[in-house]
């Protein structure tokens, strides 16, 4: 079995967030970055699979600039086995990204492609989702908890409800939850071997796909701040002002 | 236990500048050599911070076409100023009565992150292995006691130190040099002086803690290339230090305060005597209205040559301010340890080639023009032991009429961590509230710095004693490490010693200015610690 995991490049979650002042975007200039969280449990999981003698090969493909190609290296650096990077130095919708995996599949012939539930950037939680439905494959969404069958895969997902267990067929869509696992560090060793691994390399434009953005971001601002609290000194105090000044009573 | 080895020829504790050029340097020398640096910050320039007026000597020499290799090196010093601040008053000191070592005419304002991060591109195009998140924790020896090399943390241990799902063994590193460039108060470093008594003879290293804000401010404010000096207010005159605020591109101000750790009032605060500076009229002025958009702090090295402990051992040298080769009159470090990098690799070359003794290190260092700059600086920083005015008026006969020939060397007489005060012999300091827009608490500046430590790791800050805290410090100093802490991480609650590790920015203060030594720092699990951008 071969699984395509997609993990994408983004500014580090421990970073705090600049806005640029002209509203175009936020600073990713000498920025620290880092693979997208739920990407990485992805690639855990898949790596978890392949120990387990499930899975033959893990392909890790990542879509944007040159220096996406570090997250395309820490991916092999803990078990996948080749990489792929598309070159894109402009932003791809989700929509577009969607449309380069699919090439991607129908080359590579993956049973299944493996991506964290959204990116921690633009947060849209798309791409598995629009993937899926243009290969025409099931699709198993915010998985927590996988179990890989012979012609079918079982996740469990974190519903409104509760937890929900499906089961689709293979070829699907799966995408991952951070519950899903405790992705592993790399080692030096592994990381040094990495780096002889093979990478394949492919310019998005010249792909054959319409790229074009269909969404105008008109503006980037920060969410406004919050005012600092007040002390009441009675619950008469309290529900007057509820009522009166924050009208929610 | 048996871990994995790696051999290499030189391995370099620490990409900074002096790390980094000692491998570019021995790969421009010999490029079949294998060398690898390991980095504790999660990239290079993660935990970079200096201010940074950038002389380019040591760069000349190193990658001479550096302006056509896109260095981040852009900015050129246009202007100069240097003020006294009284408390609501200000003095401007004319530029022709500074010491010429206090001339930047020819230097830079840049970000040595950055450079640092130009710097490791440049390193790895030459075939260099760079491993962040890699933190060396672990001096190896042979059995001739010389130095083996490293090992790196093990990764995945709980708060109890034992082995998690992730656990990961630590790595051995072997190689025929290693060389220490951790910076200022390396812990690795601390351990080999220590071991090789390498501070026989020297006076105590003395140091300072400086902290640094990036401003975005408005064009009006804004004057590129500015360079600008403050001392005084709101230090008293028997502290020393003061601040520096250079005009950087994009409409940033690089704004920064260092103090020297021989302090004695256990009640003064280095962050918030920084904030508090900023309130006075002549500052104030420069930043309202701006924004805050970075904060750091780190721990430099103040002793000059009297301090610098012997620079090599069998197997390993120490470079940079893992030493101590900061010039503090001209308060740069920067090319100074690069300079120290490129002798480290040339003496290293032939002691491998031609088993040269690394001795011929020190020599050569000692006949450099980095040690002839530390020579001359060297009676500036104790000549400020007699107080601020005494302080100016000697430096001004040392280094305006003498340039630094005068035939004596003043020493350091005590260590840092010796100068405290006990509390109640020393005047309590109130200082303002932070206001949020121009001056702010810790929390909100640590935050800034986007530190982060895996969660359920041992604690990376060691307490000899763990009473000791409770039972003597604070009696005895009201605990100051709630106060020399730049972030807070050490609090009192309820009669208890808190450290909160996590929040962490890996200064080392702690490990320098604690009274009876009882902190040690050691190296926190690889990536943690604060991610900087363009400090």
């Amino acid at each position: 079995m071969k699984i395509l995991v997609a993990v994408k490049r983004v500014i580090d979650y421990n970073v705090q967030i600049r806005v640029k002042e002209d509203g175009s975007g936020v600073h990713t200039d000498n920025v620290k970055m880092s693979t997208n969280p739920p990407d990485d449990n992805a690639v855990e999981e898949s790596v978890k699979l392949k120990e387990s003698g499930k899975v033959k090969e893990i392909v890790a493909i990542s879509i944007g600039e040159d220096k996406a190609q570090e997250s395309i290296r820490k991916a092999l650096a803990v078990g996948a086995d080749k990489g792929i990077h598309v070159k894109s130095d402009s932003y791809v919708e989700p929509l577009g990204i969607a449309k380069i995996l699919k090439k991607i599949v129908d080359k590579e012939k993956p049973d299944m492609v493996f991506l964290g539930k959204q990116a921690i950037d633009d947060d849209c939680n798309q791409t598995g989702q629009m993937l899926a439905a243009m290969l025409n494959w099931p699709q198993a969404t915010f998985s927590s908890k996988v179990n890989l069958k012979d012609k079918s895969i079982e996740i469990v997902r974190e519903i409104d409800e509760g937890l929900e267990t499906i089961e689709v067929n293979l070829p699907a869509v799966v995408s991952c939850d951070l519950r899903l696992n405790k992705p592993r560090f790399a080692s030096l060793p592994n990381i040094m071997k990495a780096k002889k691994k093979p990478m394949e390399q492919l310019i998005a434009k010249d792909m054959g796909v319409d790229l074009a953005n269909r969404i105008e971001q008109i503006k980037v601002e920060e969410p406004p701040k919050r005012k600092a609290g007040i002390k009441v000194a009675s619950v008469a105090e309290l529900v007057s002002k509820l009522k009166n000044e924050a009208k929610v009573i | 236990m048996t871990r994995e080895a790696m051999e290499y020829d030189v391995v370099i504790v620490g990409a900074g500048p002096a790390g980094l050029t000692t491998a570019i340097k021995l790969k421009q020398l010999d490029p079949n050599l294998n060398v690898c640096i390991l980095e504790k910050g999660s990239e290079v320039g993660a935990h970079i911070l200096s201010g940074n007026v950038f002389e380019t000597k040591a760069l000349d020499e190193l990658i001479p076409n550096w302006k056509n290799e896109g260095a981040p090196i852009k900015t050129k010093v246009s202007k100069e100023k240097f003020l006294f601040l009284g408390k609501n008053s200000s003095l401007s000191w004319p530029t022709w009565l500074l010491p010429s070592v206090q001339k930047n005419h020819k230097n830079y304002i840049i970000s040595l992150a950055n450079l640092c991060r130009w710097l490791a591109e440049q390193a790895e195009k030459l075939g260099v292995e760079i491993f962040p998140g890699f933190p060396a924790s672990e001096v190896l020896l042979n059995d001739d006691g010389s130095v083996k090399g490293v090992a790196t943390l093990e990764m995945g241990l709980d708060k109890e130190g034992n082995k998690k799902d992730t656990y990961q063994e630590g790595m051995e590193l072997h190689a025929k040099v290693t060389v220490f460039s951790e910076g200022c108060r390396g812990h690795l470093g601390k351990q080999l002086i220590k071991k090789f008594n390498l501070d026989e003879g020297k006076n105590p290293q003395q140091y300072g803690i400086g902290l640094k804000e990036i401003w975005e401010v408005s064009e009006q404010q804004h004057q590129e290339g500015l360079v600008m000096h403050t001392a005084g207010w709101p230090l008293d005159s028997k502290t020393y230090g003061g601040s520096f605020i250079y005009h950087a591109e994009n409409r940033q101000i690089y704004l920064g305060y260092v103090i020297g750790l021989d302090y004695q009032n256990p009640y003064l605060s280095p962050f918030d005597e920084f904030q508090r500076f900023k309130t006075h009229p002549s500052i104030r002025k420069m930043f309202e209205g701006g924004k805050r958009i970075s904060f750091g702090a780190r721990a430099l090295i103040e002793g000059g040559i009297q301090s610098l402990p012997k620079m090599y051992m069998p197997g390993a040298l120490l470079i940079g301010c893992d030493a101590g080769t900061l010039n503090m009159p001209k308060i740069k470090g920067s090319h100074t340890a690069m300079k120290s990098g490129i002798i480290a690799a040339e003496s290293i070359i032939e002691n491998i080639k031609n088993k040269a003794d690394l001795s011929v290190y020190e020599k050569k260092f000692k006949e450099s023009w980095a040690y002839k700059e530390l020579y001359a600086a060297r009676n500036v920083k104790p000549s400020f032991s007699w107080g601020l005015i005494l302080g100016i008026i000697f430096t001004g006969i040392d280094q305006i009429l003498f340039r630094g020939k005068l035939p004596f060397t003043l020493k350091h007489k005590h260590a840092d961590h010796e100068a405290l005060r006990p509390a109640n012999q020393m005047p309590k300091i109130e200082y303002p509230k932070p206001d949020g827009k121009l001056t702010f608490d810790k929390t909100s500046s640590v935050y800034l710095t986007g530190t982060n430590h895996t969660e359920n790791q041992p604690v990376h800050l060691r307490l000899k004693d763990p009473n000791l805290p409770i039972n003597y410090t604070l009696k005895q100093y009201d605990e100051p490490a709630q106060r020399y802490c730049p972030v807070g991480v050490y609090e009192i609650q309820k009669e208890k010693f808190v450290i909160n590790s996590q929040n962490c920015i890996h200064c080392k203060t702690c490990d320098i200015k604690e009274p009876s030594q009882n902190i040690t720092w050691v190296a926190p699990e690889g990536g943690g610690g604060p991610k900087y951008g363009n400090m």
